[in-house]
């Protein structure tokens, strides 16, 4: 890992009352499916959420609507105290603020990795494009593909791009990233070059909600384990109280599915 | 005796107003069938309605039809006096922007959805993910049914010939009535026509091949 860390937003220090993402009574559906029910969630500056849950369960809905990928029925969501504005040139520059991950990496498959970090600096914050380059480069370096930079995304692995996917995310110095699933769609073997991407940055304060199955990256990385089924959050609490003495009966029902096989 | 080399002036001028009208109206129909496309998958309600009724009115009209208002409604209600080429050119190129919007369509839709999210989570604006991410990887779905469809055109331009357009087709009437075999007007004619679309035809296998070779 290089020196180099990713500048922060000036309130990173701030205290962690600081909130920076809030949803207060959010509803949607997807025609009868009530997706999402009344989900009341509030993410502190600097904090690492990971949510967890059973498929089908709502988690990478909720990931979605944060940056409005996914609209919403009813209810409120801001991010760093300003709501969530209508389509448009607004919008446009608060998901410039909101990094995203995707659990299929989406790399624009007609460009260059190095285009695809520095595309997003030129094209939306307007950067000198090689400032853009530098920074793109060290990124590339931070998460271990700087070697790969001239190659087109499908002749990476999966483990590459969702790194380069990471790099492009950071190149916007997002006050929060997002994951949704990021290690799902990877062979065994490229899971941990990610997660330890993930906990290095966690390591550097970046605010972070994580959508996964990593049981272990929630126990060592996250502040908060947020636990969702049916639609509701059920149960949030610490990784070590929620892993060892989880509260809801449904909890310990997908416990004990997926930490005793 | 030889009605080609007897008329070379006539043809040539034939030959040239279907290219011309051919030429303009294909440049029109691209640049509205690309805002058009752009239109119905556009996030604001009203222009999705404006491209969907667009290609609608203008896909399920006969092209003679919309000739017909072109040069006798339009003049009449709207434009007096309007130049006949520029009617042919509306006629033409509005009716096949409707088709080359839904080829473009298509195209669209043959790049993954996820390509256009990740471009709007970096905070691109609508026309920017189009323009830099979603299109250039559908320009090579759209490359084939374009190549037919501009050949269309060329053909559907030979109407404009009925509206006293001087182009091959209309060059025919005047050739007939200087009493010329009428089979071999019709083969010089249709080997003008073949020059067009066969032009149409390489240039867009070229194109093709070359984005073969960029991904």
């Amino acid at each position: 890992m290089s020196e180099v860390s990713v500048t922060k937003d000036a309130g990173g220090s701030a205290p962690a009352t600081d909130e920076l993402v809030v949803l207060e009574g959010v509803n949607k559906h997807f025609g009868a499916l009530h997706v999402l029910q009344d989900i009341d969630l509030t993410i502190s500056r600097g904090e690492v959420v990971v949510v967890i849950g059973p498929s089908g369960s709502g988690k990478s809905t909720l990931c979605r609507t944060i940056n409005r990928l996914e609209t919403v029925d009813s209810g409120h969501i801001s991010i760093d105290g300003r709501p969530l504005p209508q389509e448009g040139k607004e919008l446009a520059r608060l998901r410039s603020d909101v990094g995203m991950v995707f659990q299929s990496f989406n790399l624009f498959a007609h460009k260059t990795v190095l285009e695809n970090v520095t595309l997003g600096q030129v094209k939306v914050r307007k950067t000198d494009k090689q400032e853009a380059e530098g920074k793109a480069r060290t990124l590339l370096d931070r998460v271990g593909v700087g070697n790969q930079a001239d190659k087109y995304p499908a002749q990476l692995s999966g483990g590459q791009q969702q790194r380069v996917a990471i790099a492009r995310a950071l190149a916007m110095d997002p006050k929060v990233m997002l994951f949704d699933e990021p290690t799902s769609a990877l062979d065994p073997e490229m899971i941990n070059e990610v997660l330890e991407v993930m906990q290095q940055l966690a390591r550097d304060g970046m605010t972070m909600v994580v959508v996964t199955h990593e049981m272990g990256f929630a126990r060592s990385a996250a502040n908060r384990v947020v636990f969702m089924a049916d639609g509701r959050i059920v149960e949030e609490s610490a990784p070590e109280q929620f892993f060892s003495n989880p509260r809801s009966d449904r909890a310990k029902d997908f416990l004990s599915k997926i930490l005793h096989h | 005796m030889n009605v080609l080399l007897d008329n070379l002036a006539l043809f040539r001028e034939g030959f040239l107003g279907t290219l011309s009208l051919t030429a303009v109206s294909a440049v029109l129909a691209l640049v509205l069938g690309l805002v058009i496309a752009g239109f119905r998958v556009s996030p604001v309600p009203p222009l999705r309605i404006f491209g969907t009724l667009w290609v609608t009115v203008l896909r399920n009209t006969p092209l003679t039809l919309l000739f017909l208002v072109a040069f006798f409604v339009v003049p009449k209600v709207l434009f007096p006096g309007i130049n006949s080429f520029v009617l042919a050119v509306c006629a033409c190129g509005f009716y096949t922007s409707a088709f080359i919007a839904e080829a473009i369509r298509s195209g669209i839709n043959t790049v993954p959805m996820g390509q256009a999210e990740a471009a709007r989570a970096i905070g691109m604006s609508f026309t920017q993910t189009m323009r830099i991410v979603v299109l250039p990887q559908a320009t090579r779905a759209v490359v084939p049914p374009l190549s037919s469809l501009l050949i269309a055109l060329t053909k559907n331009t030979a109407i404009a010939g009925a509206f006293d357009n001087v182009d091959l087709f209309n060059i025919q009437k005047t050739l007939s009535n200087d009493g010329y075999d009428i089979a071999m007007i019709f083969v010089w004619i249709t080997i003008g026509y073949l020059i067009i679309t066969y032009a149409i035809n390489g240039l867009f296998r070229l194109l093709e091949n070359r984005l073969e070779v960029a991904r």
